[in-house]
């Protein structure tokens, strides 16, 4: 009886497809423009550099998407980068170990460590600490990114031994059966955070968490863990990023990172998870990565628009994926 | 014997201020409302009763201008009319008053009654123009509320109040009142039932929707009956009494509403108890002792600090006194603890703090208990759809599909789904706060049969509700609270609402009660 009633109001899973079909159908329309703009651009060698470049801002929007899902949100992530990668690179300068391989693992799960570190003080500032996210992330984005010009005075902190560089250098560009290793990186913490979000007890008690906190708390979930974990595997996302940033170029500065969270935070809106949480989706938020890259590729392989204004494309296409979530979700 | 109402039944239609005839709505292909008709005369109290979904909703929504009817009309004074929208139908005197407080909590009572309507003077507003007729306008009502008043801080039937005023605000001939007894107490009740009737007394015609029968009997002139849509009875109010609404509005007899219970030894052990037990600023020196497999009532107003006491006792709300569960004294730091120890507590406000409204009806089920679907650390969802098939089996959850969100439930339903969502931790305590607030007749008496069994399972049950009569007709004993403290307890035959309103106002309600 008054299932009839109900039902017929009942175009959920339509409607929540609906999102999450919309990042992929707007990647597939852009690789279809790019190819009209310029020929090389659908070639295996240009899609295969673009996926590449984009895997700092994919990797740190992985966590983001936890972050996010939890109702939290991470402003510090593009200073966490600057911050783990300068850190990293003096540790590895110091030379405290004789063998360079062995150092430079060691300097590998240091700056995972300090990933941790960073995520885990920005999880408990806004939970136990009970500072708005929003807040508490402008701080220590501006700690992070102080104290990273503190430490390269102003200048740019350098990886200097050669044997070192060139030992690390395949962890970006190396390639593994004919793949970057980013790529394959990318696609590996993306599996395993997919893993994590969709089929175990901790993802569940996320999406708990940031639909509704109140209903995650009196059904005995511990919300302030549940969130200081997402920050905790933001800060590991970070890391990851950092691990690569670094074989790439060296070095780092006060600039390292810059508008990285705004990247980040795009990336993860255009995939389609909402920002007020609840909903994660960590394959949208690849396909946004590679939205905002292909994007910026277009822009520099065709003449239409000057590439300077890849930041203010970009800004334009958060509001725009905001807009269109919006009227995705009055349909409903 | 009571026939059946096809179409307008009453013989004085022509003299109606609004009349229905006809009306059906379809949603997609599903027809909610076949061929319903009605008529309000002015001065009137017409009732619309019905079980949750039965139509009443969309049938005020189509009298109130939300939406067009598919087909029928709508006549005022005679003539046909349609509605562009709500504001329309305001425009033309049909005003409704929500079913949900609608007001700007941080805004005072004033500025809430004049909001969107602010009374202007030069390019400024006129406070002290609004201030003034907001005071008149709540003076109308009886109720004693100073304007200027932030509403956070009124209680919710005072809420309740200014919304009401604020609404009668508009030059109006029809008023629609949406079940606005459904979060108030006996005591607060009686006050809105006399404000519908001064309302009454100036000439202008009342809808009354209400799940609470003995009130339409009380208020109400006529009656309607919906069911599935259909108008299955109109009657004036004289020829019914409750038990014949709670038969037209199910379709069945509703001899029984509450189940059997077997008396309960009091030589069975204690489970909980809870002494000098203080939440701050809810609950002072609260005392309790729970038996073995007992149904314990707690009555009392809104706002007495029922439920404040229960979440302080559960950990989730700050408090401090002793609780002993099982004999070993205990503190639960929040639902996590008290979870394990097998003492749930269900809240009041399903939508808010029970249920994850924008998922599915499995994620629901399992979200308390998920660590017992997991396989190697993986949740096991064959498993999960399996458990949501006996809960829906076992606590006869109504849902055409498995995939529904929690939030397209009926009330009735999302409760059934609550309390099966709680089960899942087989917790040897339950505490149940509002069990059937909003819940039609024929769904209560399943989660009074419902309860009735978890005691008989040996659960120790408690009952926190703000309706009298269920608690009187399914707990063994009902402890009263009053302002933060327990002021009385009854049993036996002294559980009477005479008894309970006495201890829960702290007045002699006289011998009218």
């Amino acid at each position: 009886m008054s299932t009839a009633a109900t039902e017929t109001k009942a175009k959920t899973s339509r409607d929540w497809d609906l999102r999450a079909v919309a990042p992929f159908v707007a990647l597939a329309l852009l690789l279809v423009l790019g190819a009209l703009a310029n020929d090389n651009f659908i070639s295996v060698a240009n899609l295969s550099n673009v996926i590449t470049r984009s895997a700092f801002i994919a990797i740190i929007a992985l966590g983001a998407t936890y972050v996010i899902s939890s109702g939290g949100l991470d402003l510090s992530v593009g200073a966490m980068v600057a911050f783990v990668a300068s850190l990293m690179i003096l540790f590895l300068n110091s030379g405290v170990i004789a063998d360079p391989l062995l150092l430079l693992i060691t300097g590998m799960v240091v700056a995972v460590l300090i990933g941790a570190a960073c995520g885990l003080f920005n999880g408990l500032i806004t939970t136990v600490g009970q500072i708005e996210p929003f807040i508490a992330t402008l701080g220590t984005m501006g700690i992070y990114r102080g104290l990273t010009t503190w430490l390269s005075q102003g200048g740019a902190i350098t990886l200097r031994d050669r044997e070192l560089q060139s030992l690390y250098r395949p962890v970006y560009f190396g390639e593994v059966l004919g793949v970057p290793v980013p790529i394959i990186v990318i696609f590996v913490t993306a599996a395993i955070a997919a893993f994590v979000l969709y089929r175990t007890r901790y993802g569940r008690h996320l999406i708990a968490v940031g639909s509704n906190e109140d209903v995650a708390r009196y059904s005995g979930i511990s919300v302030k863990r549940v969130r200081t974990i997402a920050y905790v595997v933001q800060g590991l996302c970070v890391a990851i990023a950092v691990l690569l940033y670094v074989p790439r170029l060296g070095s780092t500065s006060a600039t390292t990172g810059i508008l990285w969270e705004l990247q980040a935070i795009t990336a993860v809106v255009v995939g389609g998870t909402a920002l007020r949480g609840g909903v994660g989706r960590i394959w949208g938020t690849l396909c946004g990565a590679f939205i905002l890259e292909i994007v910026g590729n277009i822009m520099i392989l065709s003449n239409f628009v000057s590439e300077y204004l890849i930041g203010a494309i970009q800004g334009a296409i958060i509001i725009i994926a905001m807009l269109v979530q919006r009227s995705l979700s009055r349909r409903s | 014997m009571i026939g059946t109402a096809s179409d307008t039944a009453s013989g004085d239609a022509a003299a109606a201020v609004l009349e229905a005839r006809g009306l059906s709505k379809s949603f997609g292909p599903v027809e909610v409302l076949h061929n319903v008709g009605l008529a309000v005369l002015p001065g009137e109290v017409h009732a619309i009763i019905g079980e949750n979904g039965a139509g009443k909703s969309t049938l005020m929504k189509i009298l109130a201008g939300n939406h067009a009817p598919t087909r029928g009309e709508i006549r005022i004074d005679g003539q046909p009319v349609q509605f562009s929208g709500p504001v329309d139908a305001e425009h033309r005197g049909i005003v409704l008053v929500h079913q949900e407080i609608l007001l700007a909590p941080d805004l005072t009572v004033a500025q809430n009654i004049y909001l969107g309507r602010e009374l202007p003077k030069g390019i400024s507003v006129d406070d002290k123009a609004m201030n003034e007729g907001a005071a008149n306008a709540l003076h109308d009502l009886g109720a004693d509320i100073d304007p200027k008043t932030v509403v956070r801080s009124l209680s919710i039937a005072q809420r309740q109040l200014v919304q009401i005023a604020r609404v009668l605000l508009v030059p109006h001939r029809i008023v629609i009142f949406d079940e606005p007894t459904a979060s108030l107490t006996p005591f607060e009740t009686d006050a809105l039932l006399k404000v519908i009737t001064d309302i009454r007394a100036k000439g202008v015609g009342v809808l009354y929707i209400s799940h609470r029968l003995p009130e339409v009997k009380e208020i109400a002139d006529r009656v309607t009956v919906l069911r599935d849509g259909h108008v299955v009875a109109s009657h004036n109010v004289a020829e019914l009494e409750p038990a014949d609404m709670a038969r037209l509005m199910v379709g069945r007899d509703v001899t029984k509403l509450y189940p059997d219970r077997h008396a309960t030894g009091q030589a069975r052990e204690t489970v909980l108890e809870v002494k000098d037990f203080t939440v701050p600023g809810y609950a002072r020196n609260a005392s309790f002792e729970l038996r073995k497999g007992e149904i314990l009532g707690f009555a009392g107003l809104v706002g007495a600090g029922r439920t404040e006491l229960m979440e302080g006792v559960v950990g989730l709300r700050r408090g401090h006194g002793s609780v002993r569960h099982n004999g070993s004294d205990v503190t639960f730091a929040d639902a996590q603890a008290s979870l394990k120890a097998g003492i749930a507590y269900l809240s009041e406000d399903r939508k808010g703090k029970g249920l994850l409204l924008l998922k599915d009806l499995a994620t629901n089920l399992t979200l308390a208990s998920i660590g017992k679907f997991l396989r190697g650390g993986q949740i096991d969802r064959k498993k999960e759809d399996a458990a949501l098939n006996e809960a829906i089996t076992e606590f006869d959850i109504r849902t055409g599909r498995k995939d529904l969100l929690a939030g397209q439930l009926s009330g009735g339903n999302q409760q059934k789904l609550l309390i099966a969502k709680m089960m899942l931790l087989d917790p040897s305590i339950v505490i149940i706060d509002e069990p059937t607030r909003g819940i039609d007749i024929g769904t209560k008496e399943q989660i009074y049969k419902f309860i009735a069994r978890l005691a008989e399972e040996g659960r120790s049950i408690i009952v926190v509700s703000s309706e009298m009569p269920e608690l009187i007709g399914i707990c063994d004993r009902i402890l009263v609270m009053r302002s933060g403290e327990i002021v009385g307890g009854v049993t036996g035959e002294h559980m009477n609402e005479n008894e309970i309103v006495v201890l829960a106002t702290g007045v002699k309600t006289g011998e009218a009660a």
